[in-house]
Formats: structure tokens, sequence, C-alpha cells
């Protein structure tokens, strides 16, 4: 255990270092306001002093005063407050700045690394553990940052303090000597029994949160067999869980702050009691009893800072941990030097023996797969659950790469492309149509040049043009998040738009035609394929109304291209497949 | 949409007015507090102490006529140690005390607002977005939490430190606490108006945080689209340049805070200075003694502090207030379903034994006042364990029909009843909740299931059943196969939101779960997404079970499942406008004709534009 402890202080330290080399200028700056900061702390309470000393006594004691006496007293408190506000500034704004820095910093990096790593790396992380890696982890991990100069500062502070206490008087420098180490150690131990209940308290917020979540998503199923009496009761036991926990944290907290008001105070009450004997004995005097007493009063605080920056680094080190697998993650997608063809109309696509399977599975997803698809046909791409077809779609347009064989494009391997061919040349749609918070023309477009008339011919093939010319704004309405204010077909109508415009020389449609009526999806078909150079069309399909539309059907079972040929070709020959189709004619929705 | 309920609340009103309301709502907070109030007191008079003694050892240890009494020394200071200690363990029980009760307090709050929230009516749940309901029994109540373990003791103890100082101080020397006052006047003017910029900027900052979360989340959620179309470089520029806007809101707060924190600073260096200067003059006209100088330049640092603090958490404070006044307004708002038995209990009633039917007396529903009617003038009856299909297009006004029957919400005209001839008519609202949700059971279109077990899913309907029991009913169900196949058979988690079930299996658990709670009345919103073909073939087996002997209304998106209903009723603009049987209104001239040619095409492959089949 205390083992593992000094691991966390060595961790800790190394990832205070880690903060530093980072930002070393902004440390700097903090570092130097905060010892400013510091050294006027400790010169207030001398300043107070002196003036106790020279203003104060000779003033009671003789009866008269001076002008200029007042005034350089009066000066020099005024002068010293003035520094110090300076050090406090620069030390909030610097550590603020360091700290919102390296936040962002990171940020940066961790979705550059999102958007840097291949999609197979994506499949395997879950998305709201992505999220919090670049949220939440990100800030626990710098958080620590804006308290550090602080904490630096108050270690220069006690530093020139012992010396000053030494040279004062070293039987004085003794208490002080006592005290330092108590408050230090103090907000060590704090900071241990601190930081496992606030991980638990932490831990059960995350599953009151959940429970809400959870039980207000299910509002109509706890309405409609009326559980809400249960569902309370459900939360109630987490909610009250809760309450404890945060009781225990109460608990230590409410110890701890009165503890750390004591110590600095019997402190100055120890130098009272030895100060005023020394004083009898002519050792020091009382303007140098009374700055050492104020500077303890003074002191708490500054010390406080290590131990916030001691009880945050658990949870710094919790959050860069999460962090770090992002950040170190390889598996940059290589890309060749080639160009693509680049002729007119419709590419050829050819898989060779291509195999697939996730990482860490048991069962590749596609085994061998060879067919081609020639320049300008469209094929429908057919197959149970879980044969592989949304796998396939992907490796077309290469989302993912084969595990073996090699997936061409105008007889190229997709992988001996140049970055941004295969999207220059392809366009995707897949099934849930992901949108971004921008407006319905940047949507389409994605920043590429298309002119206003392009996107309302885009969005007239898709059928998308009726409701967008209803928008408050037309094409410069804003979606919102993830499209939140389109119905799940106007989403996917605009997806289809933004494939439609590039007029690209493969499309691959993954289901996305689910929530648009066949003639939407026919005419955007027809739309592509009606020139003289039609584009290459697979289309993952359910309905046989998409299904019709293909020149040729490939059937998927279990990994493997079994059958192809057209539809009724399939429908006489393939008994899996005659027992597919017919079942979604039955199940079929209403457009 | 975006109003819902935090809008129609009084924006303006003051923080006090937000702190009286919820300590209405909170006796558990407002029992202890005289007792805490009086521990924080005794708190503060331990700060002051050593002020005391510095000034007692400095004028009647030092300064005694005889040379130092060291003895009177030993005794100030072990008199004050005894007070430090004392007013530590004060402080400790207090801060306990406090923590307890504004624990418990808050715990109850945010149980009481979970229920209201179920409360609520479909309209209100859905008018606001989730994830705000759940922040107001979550984040909203959390952050009042950090503030009282935080601010709130914080402010007590400065508050009453506040007080003693300025009652010593006055004792001490009544020239210089009114100086002292009069340096003191202009910051507090100050800082409200730093308060109100404080709200703004950090204000600013939520926001800006909510747009680095919605930017980042397109990298993650985005990222087939992000790849499939090489737009990384347009998503990263977007995202870096929300993380950049974040960045300047959270320095811009910075200053300011920084600001408010060092203008008291700048104050107090006055007042010390102040003192020093007046406080000499004073001594010299033989007012005031060297030891009450020196006590005072402690004194004002006591007084200094509690401002300093304040201003440090004052932007907790607000936000605390602000999130006290979201949670404050759910429970304030009405449920316009209310259960009878609760709210008018002598009007209650039960339903009637035995099958149900439905009744519908000039029903009328808006959304909205003034919008248009979902469903208008409906007159119709449901005659006991019919199985009727209601269909139309979307928008129609389908919806709206099962969520009547269900009294998810009332009509805005007319009346909904049930029970049968023999049994009676009840108004819909005139049956206490625990009969009504007991015999009228709804399956919605997304058959929702908790993150638990197959079983535990099961007994959602009906609590108590065992394992075997849950078995059981799958067997009853024709779904024993599909069960055995499982891993764990019913002990089978089935992961947030059932995601380790495909679509269509989540329906079966959901039908299952139906059919335990053994309604005499089943409303059915029939899903639209597409289930492969031994799924569906079981969950049309099941339904037909599920269906036996009861009543039941589906809101019908498939044909098949039209054909097979007793009735069929096709609802267009908000009217009932054809009812029959499946076979006599496909051949009839009319609506029902026109939707099931519809349907037909679409399953058929027969595209509109014809001629583009091979």
């Amino acid at each position: 255990m205390s083992r593992r402890r000094d691991a966390v202080v060595r961790r800790g330290l190394r990832h205070i270092g880690r903060a530093v080399r980072e930002q070393p200028g902004m440390f700097t700056l903090a570092l130097l306001a905060s010892s400013l900061y510091g050294a006027m702390t400790v010169a207030s309470a001398w300043v107070i002093g002196e003036v106790t000393d020279r203003v104060l006594l000779p003033s009671f004691d003789d009866g008269v005063t001076t002008a200029s006496a007042l005034t350089l007293a009066a000066l020099a408190i005024i002068g010293v407050a003035v520094l110090k506000i300076v050090g406090i500034l620069g030390r909030r704004l610097f550590a603020g700045v360091m700290s919102y820095r390296l936040q962002a910093e990171y940020r940066r990096r961790v979705t550059g690394q999102y958007l840097r790593l291949p999609l197979s790396w994506h499949q395997r992380h879950p998305t709201g553990q992505l999220l919090s890696n670049a949220n939440s982890d990100v800030e626990s991990a710098w958080f620590f940052v804006a308290p550090l100069p602080f904490a630096c500062g108050a270690l220069v502070m006690i530093a020139i303090t012992s010396v000053a206490l030494v040279l004062t008087d070293p039987l004085l420098a003794v208490v002080g000597l006592v005290v330092f180490p108590l408050v230090f150690v103090a907000n060590i131990v704090y900071s241990q029994v601190m930081s496992p209940r606030m991980q638990r308290a932490q831990q059960l917020r995350a599953e009151v949160s959940e429970i809400a979540h959870e039980s207000f998503d299910a509002g109509l199923v706890v309405k409609t067999l009326g559980r809400e009496d249960g569902e309370t009761a459900r939360f109630a036991v987490r909610a009250d869980e809760l309450r404890d926990g945060l009781v225990a944290v109460g608990r230590v907290r409410g110890l701890f702050d009165p503890m750390m008001e004591a110590l600095p105070n019997l402190g100055t009450l120890a130098v009272l009691l030895i100060g005023a004997g020394r004083v009898a004995d002519g050792a020091t005097d009382a303007g140098e009893l009374v700055s050492v007493a104020y500077l303890f009063t003074l002191l708490a605080l500054p010390i406080r800072a290590i131990g916030w920056v001691l009880a945050d680094l658990p949870r710094a080190l919790a959050g860069f941990d999460r962090v770090t697998p992002v950040l170190e993650a390889t598996g940059e997608t290589p890309h060749g030097p080639d160009a693509a063809a680049g002729t007119p109309g419709g590419a050829a696509v050819a898989l060779r023996d291509v195999g697939f399977a996730f990482e860490g599975a048991e069962q590749a997803t596609l085994h061998g797969v060879t067919f081609d698809v020639p320049a300008g046909r469209t094929v429908a791409v057919v197959g149970p659950t879980g044969s592989g077809k949304s796998t396939l779609a992907g490796l077309l347009v290469r989302l993912v790469d084969p595990t073996d064989g090699a997936v061409l494009l105008d007889g190229v391997d997709l992988r001996r492309l140049r970055e941004g061919e295969v999207s220059g040349q392809a366009a995707f749609v897949a099934q849930s149509a992901f949108l971004f918070d921008d407006t319905v023309r940047d949507n389409v477009t994605l920043g590429g040049p298309y002119g206003d008339d392009d996107v309302w011919a885009a969005l007239r093939v898709a059928a998308a043009d009726g409701f967008v010319s209803a928008l408050p704004d037309g094409l410069d309405t804003r979606v919102g998040e993830r499209g939140a204010s389109l119905s799940g077909g106007q989403r996917q109508r605009l997806a289809l738009a933004r494939a439609v415009v590039r007029r690209p020389r493969l499309l691959v449609l993954d289901d996305a035609t689910s929530a648009v009526d066949p003639a939407v999806e026919a005419r955007i078909l027809d739309a592509l394929r009606g020139s003289d150079t039609p584009t290459t069309v697979v289309v993952v399909a359910y309905r046989q109304a998409t299904i019709a539309l293909a020149d040729e059907v490939v059937w998927l079972e279990d990994g493997r291209a079994v059958a192809r040929g057209t539809h009724d070709e399939l429908l006489a020959r393939v008994p899996g497949y005659a027992a597919l189709v017919r079942a979604y004619q039955q199940a079929e929705v209403p457009a | 949409m975006t109003g819902g309920l935090s809008a129609t609340a009084a924006r303006t009103e003051g923080s006090l007015a937000t702190l009286r309301r919820g300590l209405r709502m909170m006796p558990e907070f407002r029992r202890g507090l005289p007792a805490t109030f009086a521990l924080a007191l005794l708190a503060t008079t331990g700060r002051v102490v050593v002020p005391i003694s510095v000034q007692q050892v400095i004028d009647r240890g030092l300064g005694a006529p005889g040379g130092p009494d060291l003895d009177l020394v030993r005794t100030v200071v072990l008199l004050s140690a005894v007070v430090v200690v004392v007013t530590a363990v004060a402080v400790y029980r207090m801060n306990v005390r406090l923590f307890r009760t504004t624990e418990t307090a808050l715990a109850n709050l945010r149980v009481r607002a979970f229920r209201h929230v179920h409360d609520l009516s479909m309209l209100h749940q859905q008018g606001e977005r989730r994830g705000s309901l759940v922040s107001r029994v979550t984040s909203d109540v959390d952050q009042l939490s950090v503030f009282m373990q935080w601010g709130g003791v914080l402010g007590l103890v400065s508050v009453g430190q506040l007080l003693v100082a300025t009652v010593v101080m006055a004792v001490y020397s009544w020239q210089l606490t009114l100086l002292v006052l009069v340096c003191f006047v202009p910051l507090a003017i100050a800082v409200r108006a730093f308060a109100r910029r404080l709200v703004v900027v950090y204000g600013v900052v939520r926001t800006r945080v909510g747009d680095v979360l919605a930017a980042v989340a397109e990298s993650v959620v985005g990222a087939p689209t992000v790849r499939a179309y090489g737009v990384r470089a347009r998503t990263a520029a977007r995202i870096d340049a929300a993380i950049a806007r974040h960045y300047r809101a959270q320095v811009d707060a910075q200053k300011v805070t920084a600001a408010v924190f060092v203008s008291g600073e700048f104050v107090a260096a006055l007042a010390n200075a102040a003192v020093v200067v007046v406080g000499v003059l004073l001594g010299l006209a033989g007012d005031i003694t060297a030891g009450t100088l020196v006590a005072f330049l402690f004194l004002v640092t006591l007084f200094v502090a509690p401002v300093q603090t304040a201003s440090e958490v004052l932007n907790e404070a607000q936000n605390a207030v602000a999130g006290f006044r979201r949670v404050l307004d759910v429970l304030d708002t009405e449920p316009d379903v209310r259960d009878p038995a609760v709210a008018t209990p002598d009007r209650a009633r039960q339903l009637p034994d035995g099958p149900l039917g439905v009744r519908f007396e000039h029903v009328a529903f808006r959304y909205a006042p003034g919008a248009r009617p979902a469903l208008d003038g409906v007159d119709l009856t449901i005659e006991p364990r019919r199985r009727v299909a209601v269909v139309g297009e979307t928008g129609s006004g389908k919806t709206t029909f099962a969520k009547l029957v269900t009294r998810l919400m009332d009509p805005t005209g007319g009346r909904v009843l049930l029970g049968s001839d023999a049994g009676g008519w009840v108004p819909l609202t005139d049956v206490a909740f625990a009969s009504l949700r007991s015999r009228v059971v709804m399956v919605p279109q997304d058959g929702f299931l908790f993150d638990a077990s197959v079983a535990e899913n099961v007994r959602y309907g009906r609590p108590g059943m065992t394992d075997d029991e849950v078995a059981a009913a799958f067997d009853e169900l024709g779904l024993r196969g599909w069960v055995e196949g499982l891993p764990a058979g019913v002990a089978t988690p089935v992961g947030q939101r059932g995601e380790s079930l495909s679509a269509g299996e989540r329906q079966l658990v959901a039908v299952a779960r139906a059919y335990v709670a053994d309604p005499h009345l089943l409303v059915l919103d029939e899903a639209t997404s597409a289930v492969d073909p031994a799924t569906e073939q079981r969950l049309t087996r099941a339904l037909d079970t599920l269906t036996a002997g009861r009543t039941t209304l589906t809101i019908a998106h498939r044909l098949s499942t039209a054909e097979r209903a007793d009735e069929v009723l096709v609802v267009d603009a908000g009217h009932v406008v054809q009812r029959g049987p499946h076979a006599e209104l496909v051949d009839a001239e009319g609506p029902y004709a026109r939707l099931h040619a519809s349907w037909r095409r679409s399953s058929a492959g027969e595209p509109e534009p014809a001629g583009l089949t091979p």
C-alpha cells in the first residue's frame, strides 16, 4: 500500500514535470508572480513589525510623531500591497492561462488522433469513452495546474520565512519549524484520506446519473406500466448512497478545515509565549514578535495550496492515464503514391479474395469474397443480418482495409492510392445519416466547390428540396447537433444529396434509403446512372423495391459471396434468398 | 419547444426569492439551522481570540508597569489556546451538522424532482430535452451540494466573522472601526458590479464548453462520414475553432475573477495604512493604546478575509442558485395529467372487472393552443376483445390516438371512457392510476429495455416473478427456442438500452413484458424498423398469443398487421375516415385502398417511374 502511494507520488511529480515542460514560459511567469506574492506576504508582516517598532511604539512612548514617519509607514504598507497585488494578478492569470492552454492543447491532440486513427480503432472503443477522454479526462488531467504556481510560490515563501525566522530569533524559528511541517503533513494525510472518498462520491454521482438517464429514457415504459414508485425507489437507493458518500467526504473536510485554522493560531500563541520571554530577556523586541506572529496568520492559506495540488494529483493521474492510450495509439491509414484513373464515368470495382476480421474477433466477418462490378453497373448486396454486408460496403470506400485480399478501383489496389483519392472518386452513405452541426448548404458541400445551383440540384434529386425550401433560412438553416432539428428521413435525404452533389464515380449506399420513398430512391439512381457515363453503384438493400433497381444481385451468407445473378435468377436458384426477400416483403414498412 | 419548463418560470426572480422558495421545499434543512448558526457564531469567536491575546500580551504583559509580566502572558496564551481548540471542535461539529442536513435535504430534493419528472405528462417530457431533465436531478443538485460543502460553510463562517470582527473592533475603537467601514464601502459596491460581470463571463464559458462537446462528438460519431468524404482537415478546423473559443472565454473569466480578488487586497492595504496613521494620531490624543492598535491591524485581516471569500464564493453561489431555481421550476410545474387517486380521491374510481372496451366522445386534441388539431371530433366505440388496427399516413393522428387511450395525455375536447356495456363505462380521467396501469398496457414503438437481465426486464411488467415463471411466460409465447439460444437463458444481460440484442429481439422482450402484466386492454405502437425474418416470425407468433382474448389497439405500420386485425380504423388529418374489416375496405374506394396500394408497391418492387427495372 505504501509502495503504491510512493508510486503515486513519484508519478505525480513526473506529471507535474510534464505540465511544466509543456508550458515552460507560462509556468515561469506564474512562478515568478507567485514568488513575488510570497515575498510580499512575508514583507507585509515585516512592514507591520517595523511600523510597530519604529513608528507605533516610539510615538506612544514619546507622545509625539512626525508626519514623515506616518507617511512613510502608510506608503510602505500600500507599496508592499501593490506589489503583492501584482503578484496575485500575475499568478492567477498566468496559472489560469497555463492550465487552459494545456487543456486546449490536449483536446486538440486527442481529437487529432480521433480524426487520424482508422475506423477499426474507433470500432474498438465505445463512443461514450472517447467523448469523455477528450472532455472530462483532459480537464481532470490538468486541473491541478491552476494552484500549482501558488503552491510553488508557497514553498518559496516558506523558505524565505524560515531564513528570516532563524535570523530574527532562533528560538522563535523552532516554532515555525514545528508548525510548517505539521501543516504540510496534515495536508498530505488529508489528501490521502480524502481521495478514495472523493472517488467513491464521483462514482456514485455517475451511477445516480445513469439511473436518471435510463429511467427518463424509459419514461413511456415506466408510465404505461405504472412503475413510477418502483423507479423512484430504485433512484432513492442510489441517491441515499450518494448522500452518505458526500457526508463522508464532508466529515473529513469538516475536520480538516478547523485543524488548518487552529494550527497557525496555536503557532501564533506559541510565538507570543516564547517571544514574551525573549523580549523580557532582551533577546528580541516587540516589533519582531509582532511580525512573526502576523506572519503565521498570513502563511496558512499559501501552505494549503500545496495541499490542493497534492489532493488533486490522483485524479489528474487517473485522467491522464485514460488519455494516454489515445495519444499513443498508432495505426494511421497508410496511403500509396498512385493517383486514380480519373476517367469520366463510373469506376470499375473489383474484390479479390477479400477477407476481413475485426480485431480480437474469433471469426472472420468476410472470407474470400471475389466479385467485379463493371463500370456503370448497379449491384445490390443482399444477405441476412450479420452476413457482413455493411463491412463489405465500408471496404469499398476504404473505411477499413481487408485483412486478406484486395479491393481494386479501376484495377488499382485502394491502399496504393494517394490520400484523398478514394474520397474524391467514391461517395458513401451510411445506414444512419450523420449531419454536422452546420448549415444545410455546408452539410451538402462539406466545403467542396459547389455552387448553390449544384446544391439545389442535388437536393432535388434526393427529394429534399421541398423541405429545405420550407426551412426558415433555406440553405442557411443550421441543422443542429447531428441534425437534431430534422426528422430521420430528412437527415437521410440530406446525406444522399451530399453524395449526389459530388457526382461520384462510385456510389456506395449502405441501407441508406430505408426512410425514403422507393420512387425517390429510383430517381436518385436514375440521375446518377442516366448520363452517358453512368456512376457505378453498390447498394446494400433489404427491400425489394431497392433490389429491383439493381442490374445484378450478390447474395452474401456467413461472410461469403455465395451467389450472383439477376433478382429473378437468384429467386429461382437460391432458397435462402427467396425466403429472405419474401420475409421482408411480408414485414414491409410503408414509405 | 425550446422553452419547456424553465423558461416559463419567472426569470427575474431574485436569488433571495429562490432561496426562500427552496427553503420552503426543504423543511429538513431549516430544522437544524438555529443550532448551526449558534455554532457558527462560536466558531468565529475563536478567530478574534488571537488578535485579542496579541493586544493583551503587548499592553499588559510586555508593557506592564513593573517590566514584563510573564505570568500574565502565560495565562493569556493558555486561555487563548483553550479557546482555539474549543473553536476548532465547534467548527467541526458545525460542519458535520451542516453537511448532514444539507445532504439529506438535497438527496430528498433529488428524489422528489426525479419522481416529479415521471409524473409530468409526455408532452412536458418531450418538450424538455431529455438531457436537460436528467441534469435537474444530477448536475444541478450536485452543484448545490458542492457549493454547500465549499462556499456554504465559508459563507456562513464569513458572515459570522465579519460581525464578530466588527463588534470587537468597535469595542477597541469606534473611530478606527468607522474608518475601516468607510474604506470597504466602495469595495462592497464594486463587488456587486463584478458579480454581474462574473455571471456573464461564466455563462459564456458554459456555452463554449457545450460547443466543444458538440464539436468533439462530430469527430467520434461522424468518424465514417469524415473518412468517406475526406474532410479530416475541415473537421479538425471546426474542432480547433471551438476549442480556441472556449479557451478565450476561460481566460476572460479568469481576468474578471482575478480583478475581483485583488480589489479586496487593495482595500485591505488602504485600510491598514489608514488605521496606522489615524491610530497613531488617536494614540497621541490618548484614545487608544499601542496594543490596541496592533490588535486592530490583525482584526483588519479578519475583516478582509470574509470579503475576499465572498468574492470567491460569489460565482459558485450564482451557479448554485441558478441550478436550485431550475430544480424548483421542475417541482413547481403542475403535471397536467394527474392521478385522480391523489388529486381528487373522492372521485377516483376503479375500472370495471372483465374485458375492457374503449369509447371516444367528441374527442379533440391539439398539441398547443392554436395549433392544427391532431384529432378532431372523434366518436367511436371499440367493443371488448376486438383487435383493431389504426392506420394512416405519418402525422394523421394515429399515435395521438394511442396516447389518449393510455392517458399519457388528456384530450383538449370531449372525453375518453373505458369499460363495457355490461360493466359500465368510466371516464378515463376518473380512473385511479393503480387500476388504469394494471389493466391497460402499452407496448411502445421502441420497447425500451433496462440495463439488466432479460428476466429483470420481463419482471418489470409484474414485479416479484421468479425466473422460472419468466421462462414459462416465454414458453407460452412460443419463444422457448429463442430464450434457450441466449448465452445465459433468461439471465442473459441485455446491455445498455438492450443494445446486446437486435431490435427485433428487444421487441420480443417488450412483448413478454406486456404479456406478464396481463392487461385487459393492449395498445401496441408497432415498430417501423426492419427485423430479420426469423425474429419477425417469432414476433408475429408471440403477438398472436399476447393479443388473444384481449382488446387490442394497434398503431399499424405494416400491411400484414392491418390484414390480420378484426377491424381497421383509417385516420386522416385528425378524423376517422373509414372503419371496417380489411377485406371490405380494400375493395372500397377510399383512403385505405390507396394506402394499401402504396404498401403493396413498396414491397413488391415496382417503383413508380416504371421502366427502371432491368
